[in-house]
């Protein structure tokens, strides 16, 4: 019965991850961008807390707890270049800051 | 406790779903709460109830609020959500789309074929976490310590707006 549970947490873990780079792909706003790289981040997080669950060790919460911290530093600075951005350039969309031609 | 954690599953995926195919981010923001709260009853049936509460407190309560704020920061007119509507057109989300589809068809291929070996249904306490977090990972702690003040710093000097100087001779002067 918890080995389903293994295999299908690893499944749901990868669908959300997958939905995330979809979102990442897919928009061009880019504060909706940076939610869905919060989304990516949210379903590796979830692959170890499930990992730590099977072996029953801790490890796994920690690192989830790593994985958080650099989320809420990630998001932070992510947002203030979206303030700065949105200020520049009075838009939201990703594609307007192509001033290096990249 | 099986058929919990398909459900909560299944309502993480619709609400992300809901994430990324909403025009207004106000709503986006609605459903991604609900997607974290999902997951974290996910962790509590896996075992986790620390990291459960984690989810909580922390990616829905702080990070959503930090991001309703730099929307209401940006102070977004109606305008927005047409504009949306014109970024996501089919021919834009399709192609990316189903090339994703078809990395998560490897990774559940890759997933399920997988040889798992039997295991032992057991709560990981908050004590636990805190005595290897404590232990074995004090280093990791304080790097990420570090990182987080790294985070604020940086997050300071993006984010501040350049003074408008008045006066005319002062302009040089100007940051």
């Amino acid at each position: 019965m918890n080995e389903v549970q293994t295999v299908s947490g690893l499944l749901l873990a990868g669908i959300l991850f997958v939905l995330g780079l979809v979102g990442v792909l897919i928009r061009r706003n880019i504060i909706f961008m940076l939610v869905s790289v919060e989304i990516m981040l949210n379903a590796a997080g979830l692959a170890f807390i499930v990992a730590g669950s099977k072996w029953a060790e801790p490890d796994g919460q920690v690192m989830f707890i790593f994985i958080l911290t650099m989320a809420a530093s990630e998001v932070s600075v992510g947002l203030a270049l979206i303030l700065q951005i949105y200020h520049q350039l009075k838009t939201l969309d990703g594609d307007a800051a192509n001033k290096m031609r990249g | 406790m099986q058929i919990t954690f398909y459900i909560a599953g299944a309502i993480a995926v619709l609400s992300t779903v809901m994430v990324i195919t909403r025009f207004n981010i106000i709503h986006a923001l609605l459903y991604l709460v609900v997607s974290f709260l999902a997951l974290a009853t996910v962790f509590f049936i896996l075992g986790a109830p620390f990291a459960a509460a984690l989810e909580i407190i922390i990616y829905a309560g702080a990070i959503v609020v930090l991001i309703i704020f730099v929307i209401m920061m940006l102070n977004l007119k109606a305008e927005a959500v047409d504009e949306e509507k014109r970024w996501l057109t089919p021919q834009v989300w399709i192609g990316p789309a189903i090339l994703s589809i078809i990395l998560l068809g490897e990774l559940i291929y890759i997933i399920s074929s997988m040889e798992t070996t039997g295991s032992i249904a057991q709560m990981v306490d908050a004590k636990a976490v805190g005595k290897s977090l404590y232990g074995e990972y004090i280093l990791g702690v304080e790097l990420s310590g570090m990182l987080l003040m790294a985070g604020i710093v940086g997050a300071y000097h993006l984010g501040r707006q350049k003074k408008k100087v008045i006066h005319r001779f002062l302009e040089d002067v100007e940051e």
